[in-house]
């Protein structure tokens, strides 16, 4: 029973904290472009005011249009609550390993690019062609970088492999962990549509990748989509912080170690966020026919991760 | 300074292509047709009158071809097999006065949305008030088939604070096919808004014809105004003209570096351009007491606030080179940049285009050294950039250059200038309204050499020369070219003596440039057409009058 309140707190605290991060991560990168920028809370305030509005769904659109918000934000609540952010005792541990995370992700960047193409429109297909392009490269490299990590460890649970790091922290850092790490880390930004592979603050409908695929979404929906793209930006920035720097993840289901392992999730997250932030003011977007050449390269340093676990195993 | 006379030629429908293949293989380029709707009072009669202008330089010449029409069957013979501008301003022409290009390739619509009334052309003296719009539009567009083809539409109605633009891509994959612009969302019947005024009351108005080249529509409408009228300008507000030029060209290719490194997601670049930007319109606000530089020009002068620090241009513009340095240096934004929509050097000659397009296309047009109305010594500091590659890194590069080439200019310019109002007989009115009257008074005063009537008198023999030679009591003409900073600007003023304007036909580059985007585009990937579209920077507002 506590394992599946810690679950329901993981999910809580991740849709919580996700508005949250993206308002740290745009003040990070107004304040290092010498700009003012806006409040910490605005992502949370502009949830608000959306979900107070009543959704409108275009002429043409069908069921994928109206079922892609609540699946998108399902699968996001699902992630966040099965993975092991604060502790590795959750109630899904043995059932949600990284292949279930990863299909999790992609249920989620399916539904949306079908309900792109179903509102009829030239901008949501075009949005949903680019994203399937880039999924495609993207999916393989975030199972083949945690697969990496899974090989001495011996299981694909994510929760083993925390364990397993934060039993024994020095493992991490080994040539696996540093090519695993780099892969994932160009994946996440693929998926979570960051630079340099999409610009998530452009008005550019013809530049969008995520963004064309939600442009006839509003009100509620609307809300609900980036609420969940705010929440999958958490849990790609959540993995990649408890599996490359588990420390302090609770292997117990003590009240004093769960509040200290959401403090330090929290602290993790926000520093990787700001790390971003700060790194895209460095970054332009590429142009879209090399966005595969920068996956096709993540992905093989994804593949060298996975030959060097097996070769040092 | 010199006013450089007009060659004036009179020529018949069978004699027109003639002259016209004589001009343009002599190196000039056609830089404007305006029909003019003459009333029976007019010394020719009743009629449409159309003029076409041609422009060469360096050194300065200016040769107008003047047809009358049938005043009951208006047609032109096209020139579009001898200028692609040609075809575009009959088009125009047709749309605005029922003028019928004959043999025309392209006989379409070109102002005039197809749900605009037809046979209601709104130049015409007895056009009427408009009937009613069909309630329904036709929109044909090319259809580009083929396996996998797809059309994207964008527009009318954009993201973000931009003019209104119909684009339909017709698209395989990512890449471009054909693009097809619809413009003409905004005709504000500006041109005719400037009929039957003083011609001192309505710099205003050109000031506002497109917003950001407040000075360079100005200062090309008081050149002309200035041309017909014989009002003499002091060349210290012919050099304190320059200058204003300069700090329009500065505050907008700011914008324009940074828009374009926004384009790429290049954002810091972008937030440190707007810093700049607002430095250079507070300077022009303390300049001239408008952030764009409004108010300052006038036909007869000039007025400033202050006179501008040269050392505080210097500055900005050091910052600003300072930013395309380190924009440039960004593998990613250069890479973006290099190679995107290529426009080649015949292609922009073909089509006329004017500006940073034509210079970063290899095409060293420049107004202020082909048709300078200042001294050419004030200039001596001047330099053009050219880049031949003709895409978006060569437009970029083009306006940091100028950037600094304004900076320059400003340098020497600057320390001669005095504020206050500069214009001969300043005592004769303080407004700009009064300018037209004391201008028009010192026009008639003059009685100017060679005197044949000047655009109207159907005798007139080859080679006499307008606006400077007008008679005393017949209609006046003139021209202003202005290189504002997208490019040369082209205003012709017709008047009766006592200043009142009869018609006034504007060109903005934007007009010439237009038809550029789409043939760079041919084969550039989607994503990168707002970057594309940026880097051309056209105005809607100056294209459709």
């Amino acid at each position: 029973m506590a394992a599946y309140a810690v679950a329901a707190g993981q999910a809580v605290l991740v849709a919580a904290l996700a508005p949250w991060l993206l308002g740290w991560m745009r003040a990070v990168r107004a304040r290092l472009e010498g700009r003012a920028g806006g409040r910490f809370g605005q992502p949370w305030r502009d949830l608000r005011k959306q979900l107070r509005k009543e959704p409108i769904t275009p002429a043409d659109a069908g069921v994928f249009f109206v079922a892609a918000p609540p699946v998108l934000m399902a699968t996001s609540l699902l992630i966040a609550g099965a993975a092991p952010y604060v502790s590795t005792r959750g109630p899904l541990s043995g059932v949600a390993d990284l292949v279930v995370v990863v299909g999790l992700l992609l249920l989620g960047t399916v539904a949306l690019a079908l309900a792109g193409l179903d509102t009829g429109t030239a901008f949501g297909g075009m949005g949903a062609s680019r994203e399937m392009t880039i999924a495609a490269l993207v999916e393989p490299t975030l199972l083949l970088a945690v697969f990496a990590l899974s090989t001495r460890v011996g299981s694909t649970d994510l929760a083993a492999i925390v364990a397993a790091g934060a039993a024994d922290p020095a493992r991490v850092i080994s040539p696996v962990g540093a090519l695993a790490a780099a892969a994932l880390a160009v994946a996440v930004l693929a998926e979570s549509g960051r630079l340099p592979v999409d610009n998530p603050s452009t008005h550019l409908e013809l530049t969008m990748v995520h963004e064309a695929m939600v442009l006839e979404y509003a009100g509620r929906d609307l809300a609900l989509v980036e609420w969940a793209a705010a929440m999958r930006l958490s849990i790609l920035l959540g993995l990649l912080a408890t599996l490359f720097l588990p420390w302090g993840v609770a292997t117990s289901l003590h009240p004093a170690a769960l509040a200290g392992a959401t403090a330090l999730f929290a602290v993790k997250v926000f520093a990787l966020g700001g790390l971003l932030a700060a790194g895209e003011v460095f970054l332009a977007k590429v142009r879209l026919f090399r966005v595969p050449e920068l996956l096709a390269g993540s992905f093989v340093l994804g593949l060298l991760a996975v030959l060097t676990a097996s070769v040092l195993a | 300074m010199t006013v450089t006379a007009t060659q004036v030629v009179d020529v018949t429908a069978d004699t027109l292509a003639d002259h016209a293949r004589k001009l343009l293989d002599g190196g000039a380029r056609l830089a404007l047709v305006a029909a003019h709707h003459d009333p029976p009072d007019h010394p020719g009669g009743a009629a449409i009158r159309v003029v076409y202008l041609f422009t060469a330089g360096p050194p300065d010449r200016r040769t107008e071809l003047h047809l009358r029409t049938d005043p009951d069957h208006p047609t032109v013979p096209s020139l579009a097999a001898l200028s692609f501008p040609a075809g575009r301003f009959e088009r125009e022409m047709h749309d605005l006065y029922g003028v019928h290009p004959q043999d025309h390739p392209l006989p379409r619509r070109l102002v005039r949305h197809p749900h605009w009334p037809h046979g209601w052309h709104p130049m015409r003296a007895d056009a009427g008030p408009r009937p009613p719009l069909a309630a329904t539009e036709p929109f044909p567009f090319l259809t580009v088939q083929g396996p996998g083809v797809y059309e994207i539409p964008v527009g009318p109605v954009h993201a973000g604070l931009i003019e209104p633009g119909h684009f339909r891509f017709s698209v395989v994959g990512e890449t471009i096919l054909k693009l097809k612009a619809r413009l003409w969302y905004v005709h504000k019947g500006i041109e005719k808004l400037f009929e039957g005024q003083p011609a001192g009351s309505r710099v205003g108005l050109a000031e506002r014809i497109s917003g950001d080249t407040a000075v360079g529509h100005a200062l090309a409408y008081s050149l002309a105004v200035e041309d017909a009228l014989d009002i003499p300008v002091p060349a210290g507000a012919q050099r304190a003209r320059a200058a204003l030029l300069e700090l329009e060209r500065l505050h907008n290719h700011a914008a324009d570096i940074g828009a374009i490194c926004n384009d790429v997601g290049y954002g810091i670049a972008h937030a440190h351009t707007q810093r700049i930007r607002e430095q250079l319109l507070r300077l022009n606000q303390r300049t001239t007491g408008h952030r764009l530089l409004r108010g300052a020009v006038f036909p007869g002068g000039t007025q400033l606030a202050e006179v501008p620090d040269p050392a505080t241009v210097q500055a900005i513009a050091a910052d600003l080179a300072d930013l395309v340095a380190t924009a440039l240096r960004n593998t990613i934004v250069r890479d973006r940049l290099t190679g995107t929509a290529t426009l080649t050097t015949t292609q922009a000659a073909d089509i006329g285009t004017l500006g940073y397009v034509a210079r970063a296309s290899g095409l060293p047009l420049d107004a202020r050294v082909a048709h300078p109305h200042t001294d050419l010594a004030d200039l001596a500091g001047l330099t053009v950039p050219v880049y031949e590659d003709g895409d978006v890194r060569a437009r970029f590069l083009v306006r940091a250059d100028e950037v600094q080439a304004s900076t320059a200019l400003l340098a020497s310019l600057l320390p001669s200038l005095t504020a206050g109002r500069t214009a001969a007989g300043a005592g004769a009115g303080a407004g700009s309204g009064s300018t037209a009257g004391s201008g028009s008074t010192a026009g008639s005063g003059s009685t100017a050499g060679s005197g044949s009537t000047a655009g109207s008198g159907s005798t007139a023999g080859s080679g006499s020369a307008a606006g400077a030679g007008s008679a005393a009591d017949g209609p006046r003409s003139g021209v202003g070219i202005v290189e504002g900073w997208r490019g040369t600007v082209v205003h012709r003023v017709e008047l009766r003596p006592d200043g009142t304007l009869t018609r006034v036909k504007v060109v903005d580059p934007s007009f010439l440039n237009w038809p550029a985007l789409p043939v760079a585009l041919a084969n550039t990937i989607v994503p990168d057409f707002p970057l594309t579209n940026k880097s051309f920077n056209l105005s809607y507002a100056g294209n459709d009058l």
